[in-house]
């Protein structure tokens, strides 16, 4: 089993759940973070004075899937998110141990 | 005693009440999210100390029988011998409703200078400063200029309240902001405001309120209530655009805070003149406010004091062009019982303009210092410890937190 790590711009977040949710996923976290990578900031004003502000909002999206479907979700949620410009964010795949569903105790992938 | 007059002045001065709790939703929003109540609680506390203090000496100082042309006698403590019949200020009103309007101006201008002490003064500190400030240099300046005091009787015209309020609290910020020192991480840290929709809606009662205030100031719904309406849109409408444009001009981009910062200094500006000035007057009014005040406001990161919500560029900057642009544009043809300014013929009226704001400034100056000299003796210093400043005002001044995540 993988899990899947994506951060990606908020505004993309519409697109690749509607494409995960067209995969047949029918499970994922999300949440609201705040980084930079390449991009970097971006500056405001306030009656004058500038501010850099080196951490933007993204949403980071967790899922766990079976180590075969690891590849193409992952290349899912690229298309989904890919505007083409800096910032459009990174995914990260790592390998899971163990899964247990809290309710019946399943364990592995059925769990997922 | 005239009913709509009456009529007109409660709802007046309910408007101008609602300007306090505007003023702490602007400011509120303003500072970071950690000192969100502390700041509005600034504001709220002077709805409370300063309705206390009027009943019981602040309106027999302020409007008292006069004692040399610098205050008010103690005949009225008490508010003894202030009836439901019209009084020496207004013909056609009851006494005390008048009282009532005043009391909502003595409200707001302590109010005001908490803007310039954002995020760093103790709450104890801060009330013994009001209560002092409020008693020391609100009550005189609002005798002499309205109270029968020499300022009035050398014919100093303020509408509104641009020597009495705005001047006044704009000089009394500079110093606080001065004798307070920067806040902690000034220059390094950023702080930025963290809820401008807030700052946006106070800013939109604000000038909702500013109707009461200004027009209310004829106290009698006529032409003279007509005419200071107007001005006070017009006027304000003019200055957020000029600020916009200055603003565009020089940074690049136009600002939703700029827009209503420069609201704010509109309606600064307009307060002295709105009841003597032509409508066109009133823009040009405007017009240079909002520009004079932003380029005011980016003079303060270059003069090094930490004024933190502009209190000083906003209100001192556009009071005092507002007390000077009286002296220049007020016309005897709209207002009869006005004078003519400068550009009407009367040169000597700027003057008297000048001097007046030159006393506010003055006396405010001097007084302020000494008052905050002494709160810090007697509270053991005016700002927060250095630890409590880092945690907020919210959490270490009144156990709250305004925000849960």
């Amino acid at each position: 089993m993988k899990k899947i790590e994506a951060i990606i711009k908020p505004s993309a977040l519409e697109a690749v759940k509607d494409a995960l949710n067209a995969r047949g996923v029918n499970g994922m976290t999300i949440s609201e973070v705040k980084g930079h990578g390449r991009q970097k900031g971006h500056t405001e004003i306030y009656r004058g004075a500038e501010y850099v502000v080196d951490f933007i909002p993204k949403i980071k999206i967790e899922l766990v899937v079976a180590s075969a479907d690891a590849e193409p979700v992952a290349d899912c949620i690229r298309k989904a998110a890919n505007s083409g410009k800096i910032g459009d964010g990174k995914i990260f795949v790592l390998p899971v141990e163990e899964v247990l569903r809290i309710r019946t105790g399943e364990r592995g992938e059925t769990a997922i | 005693m005239n009913t709509g007059d009456t009529a007109f002045m409660l709802i007046a001065t309910a408007m101008v009440m609602l300007m306090t709790p505007g003023l702490a939703l602007f400011y509120g929003g303003l500072v970071r999210s950690k000192n969100v109540l502390g700041t509005i609680m600034q504001s709220m506390i002077c709805l409370g100390v300063v309705s206390l203090i009027w009943v019981l000496y602040g309106y027999s100082l302020a409007f008292g029988p006069d004692v040399h042309g610098l205050i008010g006698d103690l005949s009225l403590v008490g508010l003894h011998g202030v009836t439901l019949s019209p009084g020496p200020y207004a013909k056609t009103i009851p006494d005390l409703l008048f009282c009532a309007f005043q009391l909502m101006f003595a409200i707001i201008t302590p109010a005001l200078i908490s803007g310039a002490i954002a995020e760093r003064m103790k709450f104890s500190a801060y009330l013994l400063f009001i209560t002092l400030w409020s008693t020391l240099v609100y009550l005189p300046i609002c005798h002499w200029v309205w109270g029968g005091g020499w300022l009035g009787k050398l014919g100093a015209l303020d509408f509104a309240g641009g020597t009495v309020i705005h001047i006044n609290s704009g000089i009394a910020a500079l110093v606080a902001a001065i004798m307070l020192g920067r806040r902690k991480g000034w220059g390094r840290e950023s702080f930025h405001p963290h809820n401008l929709p807030m700052t946006i809606l106070g800013a939109g009662l604000l000038w909702f309120g500013w109707f009461g205030f200004n027009a209310g100031s004829s106290l009698a719904a006529g032409e003279t209530a007509a005419l200071a309406f107007f001005t006070t849109q017009v006027a304000t409408g003019a200055a957020v655009l000029s600020w916009l444009a200055v603003e565009w001009m020089i940074q690049g981009k136009p600002t939703t805070l700029g827009a209503v910062s420069g609201a704010l200094a509109g309606l600064v500006a307009i307060t002295p003149a709105a009841g003597f000035v032509s409508p066109i007057s009133a823009v040009i009014i405007g017009l240079v406010a909002g520009g004079l005040c932003y380029l005011a406001v980016l003079a303060k990161g270059k003069l090094g004091y930490d004024d933190a919500l502009d209190v000083v560029g906003v209100h001192g900057v556009g009071g005092l062009w507002g007390a000077l642009a009286t002296g220049l544009f007020a016309s005897l043809a709209v207002n009869p019982a006005g004078a003519n300014g400068l550009f009407f013929g009367n040169p000597h009226q700027f003057l008297i303009q000048a001097i007046g704001a030159g006393a506010s400034i003055l006396y405010s100056l001097i007084l302020t210092t000494v008052i905050l000299k002494v709160v810090g003796l007697v509270t053991g210093g005016l700002r927060l410890e250095s630890e409590d400043e880092i945690q907020g005002l919210d959490l270490t001044q009144h156990s709250e937190v305004g925000y849960t995540s």
